[in-house]
């Protein structure tokens, strides 16, 4: 066990015991993609707080763990919106416009990939190949699929899921 | 071990199986360019620029981490190779700011060199650049990411010689960027400031925050007495700045340029030495005696007090209270010779010549302030600050006279003092007081070589007046971590430890003079270090005075001003305390 004293640990406990499992393996800094991802798959994203409190229960350097979660795309840092969308940049998608649909939703949003609007509504996020090329290019928003999504067709998209978010409030 | 044959650059020799490519070329005296390569760091390979070439390879291959195999052919230089590292310099220089005649580096970057001599005299690139703004929030340390080309010195060197791991590579692509987790100001992260980083980089992207200006401005101003204290370090490092050879004693040619430079009046950060082996040993000896907070860790180091706060605060009861020479140097400075002097020390302004980035930090700690509000360093110049400065006013250090001696009443000092620059020293210095004290008599061997601690970390057993000392010296904070592991967990059991922040103590520190970029000599190169450590010990030998506790100077202020050893005002004055820090480092 660790000297994790100084620590104020919140993470949860599963996670705490998932780590304790690793730190008996040989090499535990290796499960830290492992761990990472339990994380994320409990919070839907890696706080600040988390990673550090990661990075001292299993003994890797802050710094390590921050550069590992920048690292891949698939981790994000900030909690995704209540809609959560998904531009599939996958070949046939690519090809068909998906960057300028990309670029609509960016901009009509204004904020990046891997971010939330302020107001938590929505973020956007990378999708490689759905497996769905005929209907390209494709956006999922919480799993939903929209077809053949042009640049003109995303302002009212994100009206009628605001109009529909007012509603159920 | 096997030994290959291998030719390079029509040249047959036999290398020992394991020998990288450059190691090979190094020995026929083929300097193939280089620039994420270190010899004491890992082998990164992101630069690209070693690259050779292998008869029967497609490509050119990285040589810093190919290895012989046996019958190669090698070339290293050949017109495909000049143009194909050109491009390579030239993509990089594509991504960097064209600022090089306003660089704090300019004249001595690696990167600038490489340029120069691979030929790369247009900029055909152009695409996007980096943008990044500069950081310079920290009071030692100032990061211009847009100046990084992502060769992983520092980052090695923080995480493998300082076990700190603050930097990391975040990010990936071109948006790859350098920085503290959670790309944390250097302020909000586990920094300890040693300043290694700065001593590895190869261009200007990490530099010390200058305090040349303020100082300039002070000695300016007539309302000001302007007084300066030199470290043990910087007196065998300075000359670097103007000859090629290393461990040159310029102690008085240091004191001449300083008095030209218009400080009214010029101390000895030895004199804070010797006065802190008198507190120090004192503290131990009744530590000792009550069997108390054992082993007393030394408090000289600044990057090493951060890096206890950072790190391992559970050692704080075991850390010496005393101040460091600098802070001792400068309390009395404001205090004693203020009295002496019949000045308000509101008027006195101290500077403290340091061979360290961290005591930039440390001179701004409010346990360092008075109890009226003003610090007692008010400005710290490292050994490069003070070489630029002498070079601006336009004084010829190489003609200036030898032997200009230090200011009274703080300026006399003792060989044990000048061994504070390197590692082991702050011990061996108190073991002759400890043994001084101990038996009333002047111990018959001055010199414990075996706390000489070269390779980073040392052990020995010391016998006084029938008593074992059970002592450690460990230099390079992965070394500091390594030891006190072992006194945490029961392994090891000592009287004292001494810490040093930068590997091989002061002679090294984050502050001193790099070697020059168009050389085949790496900062932090070992031969180089040896050479600045020979030179404080030559001081050492030949002093008259090798114990602390006989600086007649010393003994005429504890008599006049401090009454002894651990009174009531040299506790004041002189000791202080510390506190954890956070965020908390991973160790």
């Amino acid at each position: 066990m660790r000297d994790v004293s100084h620590l104020n640990i919140t993470i949860d406990k599963t996670i705490v015991d998932y780590i304790e499992e690793c730190l008996q393996k040989e090499q535990p800094e290796s499960y830290l993609i492992a761990v990472l991802h339990k994380v994320q798959e409990m919070y839907g994203y890696l706080s600040n707080d988390n990673m550090y409190q990661v990075a001292h229960l299993l003994g890797v350097p802050t710094s390590t763990v921050y550069g590992v979660a920048t690292f891949y795309h698939f981790f994000r840092l900030k909690p995704k919106g209540k809609y959560s969308i998904s531009v599939c940049l996958g070949t046939a998608c690519f090809v068909k416009g998906a960057d300028l649909v990309l670029q609509a939703f960016k901009n009509e949003l204004g904020i990046d990939v891997g971010e939330t609007t302020s107001d938590g509504l929505f973020s956007i996020d990378n999708t490689r190949c759905l497996g769905v090329c005929a209907l390209a290019p494709v956006v999922t928003i919480n799993g939903q699929v929209f077809a053949n999504v042009t640049p003109n067709q995303v302002p009212e998209i994100l009206n009628k899921i605001k109009a529909k978010s007012n509603k159920t409030e | 071990m096997n030994i290959l044959n291998v030719v390079i650059d029509d040249k047959e020799i036999q290398v020992p199986e394991g020998t990288t490519i450059m190691q090979a070329a190094d020995k026929i005296g083929s300097h193939v360019p280089r620039l994420c390569y270190h010899p004491i760091l890992s082998t990164e390979g992101a630069c690209r620029i070693c690259i050779v070439e292998v008869e029967g390879m497609n490509n050119f291959t990285t040589s810093c981490n190919t290895k012989i195999q046996e019958g190669m052919k090698i070339k290293t230089n050949s017109t495909a190779l000049m143009q194909a590292r050109r491009d390579l310099v030239e993509l990089l220089l594509d991504n960097h700011p064209r600022a090089c005649l306003t660089c704090d580096r300019n004249g001595n970057c690696e990167l600038q060199n490489l340029a120069y001599k691979l030929g790369v005299r247009d900029r055909l690139f152009a695409g996007v650049r980096k943008r990044i703004p500069i950081e310079r929030d920290n009071i030692a340390i100032v990061r211009d990411a847009e100046k990084c080309i992502l060769c992983y010195r520092c980052v090695r060197v923080c995480s493998e010689v300082q076990g700190i791991a603050n930097l990391s590579q975040l990010y990936r692509g071109f948006n790859t960027v350098v920085a503290p987790a959670f790309e944390a100001k250097m302020d909000d992260s586990v920094c300890i400031m040693c300043g290694q980083c700065i001593n590895v980089c190869p261009t200007g992207a990490l530099e010390e925050k200058s305090h040349t200006e303020q100082v300039l401005a002070a000695l300016n101003d007539p309302t000001k007495h302007v007084v300066v204290q030199t470290a043990p370090a910087i007196r065998v490092t300075i000359a670097e700045g103007w000859y090629d050879e290393v461990g040159i004693n310029a102690t008085g040619k240091t004191v001449e340029a300083l008095r030209r430079l218009g400080f009214d009046a010029v101390f000895d950060t030895n004199f804070g030495a010797d006065l802190t082996i008198i507190e120090e040993s004192n503290e131990f000896l009744s530590r000792l005696e009550k069997g108390e907070n054992l082993p007393i860790l030394t408090s000289c180091s600044p990057g090493w007090i951060n890096f206890m706060e950072h790190f391992y605060p559970e050692f704080i009861p075991n850390a010496s209270t005393c101040k460091s020479p600098m802070q001792m140097t400068s309390t009395l400075i404001k205090t004693y010779y203020a009295q002496q002097k019949g000045l308000d020390p509101k008027d006195i302004y101290v500077v403290a010549i340091m061979p360290c980035i961290a005591k930039k930090y440390e001179a701004s700690r409010p346990e360092h302030f008075s109890e009226e509000g003003y610090p007692y360093t008010d400005a710290v110049l490292t050994t490069r600050e003070l070489i630029w400065m002498i070079k601006a006013m336009g004084i010829d250090f190489k003609n200036l006279p030898q032997n200009s001696e230090f200011d009274d009443p703080l300026g006399e000092s003792t060989g044990a003092a000048v061994i504070f620059g390197t590692t082991g020293g702050v011990m061996e210095a108190t073991l002759r007081t400890a043994y001084f004290k101990l038996t009333g008599k002047k111990p018959k061997e001055l010199e414990y070589t075996e706390v000489r601690a070269v390779e980073g970390l040392k052990e020995a057993s010391i016998e006084i007046d029938g008593k074992t000392i059970n002592v450690a010296v460990a230099n390079g904070l992965s070394n500091a971590k390594a030891i006190l592991d072992k006194v945490k967990s029961g392994e090891k059991q000592y009287h004292i430890i001494e810490l040093m922040a930068c590997p091989g103590g002061c002679v090294a520190g984050g502050g001193q003079p790099l070697p020059n970029a168009s050389e085949y000599v790496y900062p932090l190169d070992s031969d180089m270090i040896k050479k600045r450590q020979a030179a404080l010990y030559q001081i050492d030998k030949e002093e008259q005075v090798r114990v602390s506790a006989e600086n007649q100077s010393i003994k005429k202020l504890y008599k006049n001003f401090l009454k002894k050893p651990g009174s009531e005002i040299a506790h004041k004055l002189l000791h202080t305390h510390y506190s954890e820090k956070y965020p908390r480092g991973v160790k």
